[in-house]
């Protein structure tokens, strides 16, 4: 019975996991960059997502669609002065140049709303499901965030396999150059892949503060260094990889402390990734890629 | 010599040395002199550590081509281990010159050993795998480390990795406290060892660089394959490169931990990883004088910027943002070069007017 | 190109050392209207003729995720300024600098940011991380130190020129324990900590041992979380849940506190939850449901709820200076540090022309006899180790507010 009741904790924080995975790996698979500032562009899609509610009193629903809104733009915003301009130097550069605006966000988001939490109210109003005569729970905001990671694990996957658009996404992160020469136009095609990702991290910011509800600037840094833990586990640049793997992570996160040691859970949960990637590179759905000569 | 300086490599080699001895020496002086404030003064060590983290993470990331996120990690390998030596030679070793030198010596060994034994079997994997295996290699030490004590009572010497405070008889005396970390730490760290330290790295780092073996690591990162073809044992020396770095990470951790009376393990996180890897990123990759000079003015800019408060930090991102930009955008590059052009045409022709 | 870029680094190396160098030149000359004083340093008027203010200045973060911590401490210390230099007599020039709650060398650079300012007094710092390296400066340069919230004993037992003003980490768990075997003898117990963090182990420390010694039914004691994981607490909690605990005590701050409450009635689970000081805040997080927290026992020395005339003004004027932000005990501590500085140099005669080493000594010698009545504690006095001896108060929250423990 316990067993049960730590496999739905398990899923229920690898959910919120693995709906950031996703904005990650979506990011890293076509502009092949590790947007470290991913975590806190969820930090202020959850800031939004509480103002509108807690603030202006309107219902959940508008909360969400501001937030992606605000975070879609932020994230256009962002990969416009940030991003674009070192287009076509080492990834390394575009690493360094995120985690800047990683801590410009973070800093942003203390002068504007305070270093003091906040509490954020979920956007869930299900009552729990209970059984077993309560020994086993299932909250609303597991079921919404599976519900919501299948989702957008379809919908990427049709999007990249159907849309035109998602079929030159396709091409530019198998081939850029080819792309460029078959009439793609790639700055566009990534300018449009950081909007999507940063519409999926709002999404992902309220779904992260409904399950755990202290908002502060630093809400999304924690969380999003462990998602892409979870994308890599995956197989980064793979869709459901990223799913699988931030599913994954909070199961062993959640076993390891129910059953080996809460104190050393971080060090279990690492040393599982390092064991997991020395026996698939590539992580447990990604391609192993051939160099060529 | 004529012939020793017009060899490139060389010459830059010389001008790094020259820069770092240049700025102990004007730093000594300002110091005797009394012209150096309490904040400057405080400055000189954890900058020498920083330029030996920066300039030996450059070795890996710079000339190996490897993304490493972990640094911090074999920082904190060499800090905790040459706190514990440090502490239980105080009264076999009187000279503290000598005790801090075996102590920063025994962080660089456990650092380098530790760096061995993850090396095996984590360099089979490259790029953004080696990046994550690195990453989780940090922070497992940093959760380590959060759970060790170590102290000495009248039974000798106790060292342990528990969940649960280790117990000492009456009369012990905590070395590592667990959360608390190492506190009441003896301070031995000089700047003339941080001075010292920076030119040994230089030395190993730049001539591992330049020797045969460097060449063959630079054929390495430009093209695994084609080196692999031409018969060089590409795994040797991605681990000679990942074991050295390792090493010169611990030394400078021995350093910084014998700098302050307290250390705790959160310091060795993911956020220090990143911040040496913004050092040498900014400094050029594969750039040893540029690594010294980005940690020396990363490391003071959000120190000379405290008269701001608040705003510190935001404006430390944003010329973070920026200098990445303008360091690295094509564009400006461009426009940077056209500008050089043009002053060295002025130049040029005002040269080719006195000729005449 | 490359040379040109070096060149310009080089030349920001240069420029960013004289930056630093000429900064701290103002600091030998001790003209009370430094030209440079930041945003946030407290100016006291500068009176013809009158004895230079005194400096003190606070370490303590105030940027990253512990900087609600420092935030609130500064608040509570710039009322208590403000007030102090409204009144004549002694005026007090004070100053804050961010150590980013590091235990190494951020703390120290803010620290000897503060020295070059001149400052004779540390009023600080806020994290017990951050105190343990700088205890150990100021013990060297003989420089008085009261820190209004690093509680770990290591702290005060740095040296004698260290004073605390907040309860220490053992003794608060002792203090728990007791109470725990007063009110709930026969509870099933569960404690859940944060193990990557001094205060929260050092008061579990203390709690274990006691609880040991009174015969406690302690069911769980090792479900801790660490700073990098505590984004789910849920697993915690089911295992205080699973080993039928009906008390659980929190020895950690309320921002994750708040996570383990609304989790637990999520669950359904409804035990007694049991708090530290740090529990303090808790019904003022924004956007917090109040209801949650009916029944939380909490042994805090601040009240923000209190009638008595100082803590209404204070807490009126704490608000009106952080856009309605309701203080807790953390801005409290703040405020008293600075009257009992206040009154201390009052009664030794001390001000901004005394030597720091003079003040060290001055104060030290006040602090052994000196009694303080505060927002955080009556008849508050030190012992000769530096620690504070004062009333712990059990609060239990009815109808969101704070009533003692009957």
């Amino acid at each position: 019975m316990q067993i049960l009741q730590y496999l739905i904790n398990g899923i229920s924080i690898g959910s919120v996991y693995a709906i950031i995975a996703l904005g990650y790996t979506m990011v890293y698979g076509i502009a092949k960059m590790l947007n470290f500032a991913h975590g806190d562009i969820i930090m202020v899609g959850a800031y939004i997502s509480f103002c509108v509610t807690s603030y202006l009193g309107l219902p959940a629903w508008v909360s969400v669609v501001a937030a992606v809104a605000v975070c879609t733009v932020l994230g256009i915003v962002i990969e416009g002065l940030a991003y674009k301009p070192l287009r076509g130097t080492p990834s390394l550069a575009v690493l360094i140049t995120a985690i800047g605006v990683s801590y410009f966000l973070q800093n942003a988001a203390q002068l504007i709303w305070s270093s003091s939490p906040k509490n954020f109210t979920s956007v869930v109003t299900m009552k729990p499901i209970s059984l077993a005569g309560g020994k086993i729970v299932i909250t609303g905001e597991v079921l919404l965030t599976v519900a919501a990671c299948i989702l957008v694990m379809v919908g990427l996957t049709l999007f990249t396999s159907k849309t035109r658009t998602g079929k030159a996404m396709r091409a530019v992160s198998e081939d850029r150059d080819a792309a460029q020469l078959m009439g793609i136009n790639v700055n566009q095609t990534i300018s449009t892949t950081f909007a999507i990702g940063s519409a999926l991290a709002a999404v992902a910011g309220v779904l992260l503060c409904s399950t755990v509800p202290t908002l502060q600037p630093t809400t999304g840094s924690m969380p999003g260094i462990r998602a892409f833990t979870a994308a890599v586990f995956g197989g980064i640049g793979s869709i459901p990889g990223a799913m699988l793997g931030g599913i994954l992570l909070g199961i062993i996160e959640t076993f390891s402390k129910a059953y080996l040691s809460t104190q050393f859970s971080d060090a279990i949960v690492f040393s599982v990734l390092i064991v997991i990637l020395l026996v698939k590179p590539a992580g447990l759905l990604g391609k192993q890629v051939q160099e060529k000569v | 010599m004529k012939k020793i300086l017009n060899n490139k490599t060389t010459r830059t080699n010389l001008l790094t040395y020259l820069v770092v001895i240049a700025a102990f020496v004007v730093m000594q002086v300002m110091n005797s002199a009394g012209m150096l404030g309490s904040s400057m003064k405080g400055f000189l060590v954890p900058i020498c550590v920083y330029i030996s983290l920066a300039v030996s993470l450059n070795l890996l990331v710079g000339i190996c081509g490897e993304l490493s996120l972990g640094h911090a990690g074999f920082m904190g390998i060499g800090a905790f281990s040459g706190i514990i030596i440090a502490a239980l030679l105080k009264d076999v070793v009187a000279n503290d010159f000598l005790r801090l030198l075996l102590a920063m010596v025994c962080g660089g060994v456990f650092a380098g050993v530790v760096g061995f034994l993850i090396g095996v079997p984590v360099l089979r994997l490259r790029g953004d795998y080696l990046a994550i295996v690195t990453l989780a290699f940090g922070e497992i030490m940093k959760n380590i480390i959060g759970n060790l004590y170590a102290g000495t009572d009248s039974e000798g010497f106790h060292i342990a990795v528990s969940t649960t405070k280790m117990k000492l008889a009456a009369g012990g005396k905590y070395i590592i406290n667990g959360p608390l970390g190492a506190t009441g730490i003896q301070k031995l760290a000089t700047f003339t060892m941080g001075f010292l330290l920076v030119l040994f790295t230089l030395f190993i780092v730049q001539n591992l660089i330049n020797s045969k073996e460097g060449r063959a690591i630079r054929a390495v990162r430009d093209n695994r394959i084609a080196a692999e073809s031409v018969g060089i044992n590409v795994t040797a020396f991605r681990m000679k490169a990942f074991v050295v770095s390792a090493f010169l990470a611990g030394m400078a951790g021995a350093l910084f931990g014998l700098n302050y009376s307290s250390v705790t393990a959160p310091k060795f996180n993911f956020n220090t990883s990143i911040n040496i890897l913004v050092f040498v990123v900014l400094g050029g990759m594969g750039n040893i004088l540029g690594s010294v000079i980005s940690a020396t003015v990363l490391y003071v800019l959000p120190e000379a910027l405290r008269g701001l408060q608040d705003y510190r930090m935001i404006l430390y991102a944003i010329v973070l943002i920026l200098v990445m930009l303008f360091t690295w955008s094509p564009k400006v590059k461009e426009f940077m070069s056209v500008i050089a052009d043009k002053v060295s045409g002025v130049f040029k022709k005002k040269e080719a007017g006195t000729n005449e | 190109m490359k040379k040109f870029v070096a060149m310009l680094m080089a030349a920001l190396m240069v420029l960013s050392l004289a930056a630093c160098g000429g900064s701290s030149a103002p600091a030998e000359t001790k003209a009370p209207a430094a030209a440079d004083a930041a945003p946030a340093a407290t100016e006291a008027p500068a009176a013809e003729g009158a004895a230079p203010a005194l400096k003190i200045g606070l370490t303590g973060p105030m940027t990253g995720p512990a900087s609600a911590y420092g935030l609130a401490v500064r608040g509570g210390m710039e009322i208590a300024v403000a007030e102090i230099n409204a009144k004549g007599g002694l005026q007090i020039e004070f100053k804050s600098e961010d150590d980013e709650a590091d235990g190494s060398d951020k703390a120290v650079s803010a620290y000897n940011s503060l020295k070059d300012w001149g400052m004779q007094i540390l009023a600080g710092p806020v994290t017990t991380g951050s105190s343990l390296a700088i205890a150990a400066e100021t013990v060297n340069d003989q420089i008085f130190m009261l820190t209004p919230s690093a509680s770990a004993t290591d702290v005060a037992m740095t040296g004698s020129n260290v004073f605390q003003m907040c309860f220490t980490d053992p003794n608060q768990g002792a203090s728990a324990a007791e109470l725990m075997k007063q009110k709930w003898p026969d509870a099933t117990i569960g404690v859940i900590y944060d193990s990557s963090d001094a205060y929260s182990s050092g008061v579990v420390d203390g709690f274990l041992t006691k609880a040991s010694e009174l015969g406690l039914n302690v069911a769980v004691d090792n479900a801790a979380f660490t700073a990098d994981n505590k984004a789910d607490l849920s697993t915690q909690v089911t295992q205080c849940k699973d080993a039928g605990c009906d008390l659980v005590f929190l020895p950690f701050y309320y921002t994750e506190a708040a996570q383990v409450l609304t989790y637990a009635n999520t669950v359904g689970y409804a035990p007694t939850f049991f708090g530290c000081d740090g529990m303090d805040g808790i019904l003022t997080v924004e956007g917090f449901d109040a209801k949650l927290a009916e029944g939380l026992v909490l042994m805090t020395p601040f009240d923000a709820n209190a009638t008595d005339d100082a803590t209404v003004k204070f807490v009126e004027q704490f608000k009106a200076n952080n856009g309605g932000l309701v203080p807790n005990q953390f801005a409290a501590d703040g405020y008293d540090v600075i009257y009992a500085l206040y009154n201390a140099c009052v009664a030794a005669g001390v001000d901004g022309s005394t030597p720091v080493a003079d003040v060290c000594a001055a104060l030290q010698e006040q602090f052994a006899t000196l009694t303080v009545d505060g927002l955080t504690g009556k008849g508050m006095t030190w012992d000769e180790n530096g620690m504070i001896s004062k009333a712990p108060a059990a609060m239990v929250v009815t109808d969101g507010v704070y009533v003692p423990v009957a």
